[in-house]
C-alpha cells in the first residue's frame, strides 16, 4: 500500500533538481542576499505580520514544490544537502535512524528513498558537506508555519533554549565535570 | 572463583583488549554515574548486557522473573521502551522494579512517544529511583507496531536527546536553562546501526553522537562481521574508540522463520544470505542459532574497539548462559575490583547480576 504521509509527497521534477545541488546552493546564497536587502522595505510596507504572511505564502509555494517543505520555520536545508530533514517521518534533524532498509529506502515510507541517504549523497556533490556534522538543536515548534526567511532576518531561528546554549558552550571548551560534586 | 577468571590481576585490560582503546575516565578519575556498567567498562573488562523481554503484565514479579535468566551473567539489563512500537510495561517502571530487585537496568528513552517536557521529567524520576544508565534512541516508527494509527511525537531526535541528558548531568540545568537542585547522574548510552545504509556516514554519525555526549554505544543485531569490521576500522581511524565504549548487539536466531521475520519485519535488522542459508540447512535450528551467536561474539570480540556485547535473545533467554559459556564470557571479573574507589556496591547493585 502506498503511504500517504505528507512527508512522502514529491513534486514532479523536484527530485532531479535536488540531485544537482550546486545551482540550488548558489540560488540559496543569492536569495539570502536579496531577502536581507528587501526585507526592511517589505516590513515597512506590509508590517511585520503582513510580511510574515506574504513570505510564508511564497515559501510554502516555492519550497513546497522543490523540497516538500513542511514549514518548520527554521530552515537548515543547506546544511543537509538541500534535502529537507522534516521530510523524515521521525523528524530527525541530525542524521538517519537505524531503520534504513538495505535498498536505502525509508523504514516508514518503503517506496521513498531515506531522506538522509539522499541528504548525504547530495551533500557530497554540493559545497556544504562538512555542515552535516553540525549538531542541530531541537526544533522550535513556535516557529511552525512561519517564513524561515523572515525568521532568519529577524534572527529568530538561532534562538535556542537557554540550557542548550549552556551545553554547547561547555562542549566547545574542555569539559568541566560539574556533575562530580553531586556524587557525595 | 572458577578457572578462566580474568580478574585476578585487578582492573587491568584483559588480553585482547589493548589498554589504549579504553576511553578515559572523566577528570579526577571518578565516574560519571558510577553504575556497574560504567565501572566494568572503565576497568577494561568485556561487558555483557542483555535485553529484558518487557512483560504485558501489571505484576512486578513478572519483570523480575524475565530478568532472572541474566542474573549473575550480565552487567546491565536493557528495559526496552515499547519495542517495535508495541505497548508493554514502561521502561522506567521496569527499570525501577529491577533496581529494587537488585539488578542493574538500562533505562531506554525513545523520542517517538514523549515530548521534551515528559522526557526530562522521566529522566529526573529515573535518577531518583536509582537508575544510572540511560539509552537514548529515536524508537521504531509507530507503523512497526500493533497501533499504527498512533500519533508520532518526535519532538527531539536521538542526538538532541543525548545532548539533553548530558546538559542535565554535566551542566545541572534543564533544557530551558532552569537549574536542577540535584542533577541526575547518568551513564549515557546511544544506539548505532553499522549494518544499514548509508554505510560511509555511519561512523561520522557515531562521532556526532559522541560529541553530543554519549558514553557508550549499543548497536543493532550483528550478523555481518565484515560490515562491523569496516565500521570499526573507520571508528578507530576517527579516534572514537578512545572516547566511547562500543557494545555490539548479538542474538540467537530461533528458527529460519524467525530469521526471515526479523529480516523483513523488524526495522534495521540486516541478516546476510549466508546466515539465512545456514539456518535453512541446519537440522537443529535452535542449536545452529546459538552457534551463529557464539561465533558472532567471538569474532566481534577480536575487533579492536569493541568493548562488550549486548545480547538480545527474545524467547531464548534460557540459552544466554550457554552462549556466554561457549563464548568464554562467564566469570569475567572479580566483583570487588569494581569498587576499589571505596564507593562499595550500593543497595541497587549489591545483590546483582554478577559473578
Amino acid at each position: 500500500m502506498a503511504t500517504y504521509l505528507r512527508e512522502a509527497r514529491r513534486a514532479p521534477g523536484s527530485e532531479w533538481i535536488k540531485d544537482h545541488p550546486k545551482p540550488l546552493e548558489s540560488s540559496y546564497l543569492f536569495t539570502r542576499k536579496v531577502v536581507e536587502r528587501v526585507y526592511p522595505f517589505l516590513r515597512r510596507l506590509l508590517g511585520p505580520d503582513g510580511t510574515q504572511r506574504f513570505m510564508a505564502w511564497g515559501e510554502r509555494w516555492l519550497k513546497g514544490y522543490l523540497f516538500n517543505c513542511q514549514m518548520c520555520g527554521q530552515c537548515v536545508l543547506h546544511s543537509t544537502g538541500m534535502t529537507c530533514p522534516m521530510n523524515c517521518p521521525k523528524k530527525l534533524r541530525n542524521g538517519p535512524c537505524g531503520g534504513v532498509r538495505p535498498d536505502e529506502h525509508c523504514e516508514v515510507i518503503p517506496e521513498r528513498m531515506c531522506v538522509w541517504v539522499q541528504a548525504y549523497k547530495r551533500s557530497q556533490r554540493g559545497s556544504y558537506g562538512h555542515e552535516l556534522s553540525i549538531l542541530q538543536p531541537p526544533v522550535n515548534n513556535q516557529l511552525a508555519n512561519m517564513s524561515a526567511w523572515a525568521n532568519m532576518v529577524e534572527g529568530l531561528d538561532v534562538i535556542h533554549p537557554a540550557g542548550w546554549d549552556i551545553g554547547a558552550a561547555a562542549s566547545s571548551e574542555p569539559s568541566q565535570e560539574q556533575g562530580q560534586e553531586v556524587r557525595k | 572463583m572458577s578457572a578462566g577468571h580474568e580478574a585476578a590481576a585487578g582492573p587491568e585490560p584483559r588480553a585482547g583488549q589493548p589498554a589504549q582503546t579504553q576511553p578515559q575516565s572523566p577528570a579526577g578519575g571518578s565516574f560519571r554515574a558510577g553504575s556497574r556498567l560504567e565501572r566494568v567498562l572503565r576497568a577494561g573488562y568485556f561487558a555483557v548486557t542483555a535485553e529484558l523481554n518487557a512483560p504485558d503484565s501489571a505484576d512486578p514479579r513478572k519483570v523480575v522473573e524475565n530478568a532472572s535468566p541474566f542474573s549473575k551473567l550480565c552487567d546491565a539489563i536493557n528495559c526496552t521502551d515499547s519495542s517495535s512500537a508495541n505497548s508493554h510495561i514502561s521502561s522506567l517502571c521496569a527499570a525501577a522494579i529491577l533496581v529494587n530487585a537488585g539488578f542493574e537496568p538500562v533505562f531506554q528513552s525513545n523520542c517517538r512517544d514523549r515530548n521534551r517536557i515528559a522526557i526530562q521529567c522521566d529522566l529526573i524520576g529515573a535518577a531518583a529511583l536509582g537508575v544510572k544508565n540511560v539509552l537514548c534512541i529515536s524508537g521504531d516508527d509507530v507503523s512497526a507496531g500493533d497501533q499504527p494509527e498512533a500519533k508520532r511525537v518526535n519532538d527531539l531526535d536521538s542526538m538532541q536527546l543525548v545532548r539533553t541528558v548530558r546538559i542535565m548531568r554535566d551542566q545541572g540545568v534543564l533544557l530551558s536553562g532552569r537549574k536542577l537542585e540535584v542533577p541526575p547522574r547518568f551513564f549515557i548510552g546511544a544506539a548505532a546501526n553499522p549494518f544499514v545504509p548509508p554505510y560511509d556516514w555511519r561512523p561520522l554519525r557515531l562521532a556526532k553522537k559522541v560529541e553530543a555526549g554519549a558514553d557508550f554505544i549499543q548497536t543493532q543485531y550483528c550478523f555481518d562481521v565484515p560490515l562491523l569490521k569496516r565500521f570499526m576500522q573507520r571508528v578507530s581511524d576517527l579516534g572514537l574508540d578512545k572516547k566511547v565504549f562500543i557494545i555490539v548487539g548479538v542474538g540467537p536466531l530461533r528458527s529460519e522463520k524467525a530469521a526471515e521475520y526479523m529480516r523483513t519485519k523488524v526495522p534495521g535488522v540486516w541478516i546476510p544470505d549466508e546466515i539465512m542459508k545456514r539456518m535453512a540447512g541446519a537440522t537443529k535450528k535452535r542449536a545452529e542459532g546459538v552457534r551463529i551467536c557464539v561465533e558472532m561474539i567471538q569474532q566481534a570480540r577480536e575487533i579492536p574497539g569493541v568493548h562488550g556485547v549486548h545480547i538480545m535473545a527474545y524467547g531464548m533467554e534460557d540459552s544466554v548462559h550457554e552462549i556466554l559459556d561457549r563464548a568464554g564470557l562467564l566469570n569475567r571479573y572479580d566483583e570487588a575490583t569494581l569498587y576499589q574507589d571505596g564507593a562499595g556496591p550500593t543497595a541497587a547493585t549489591g545483590a546483582s547480576a554478577n559473578p
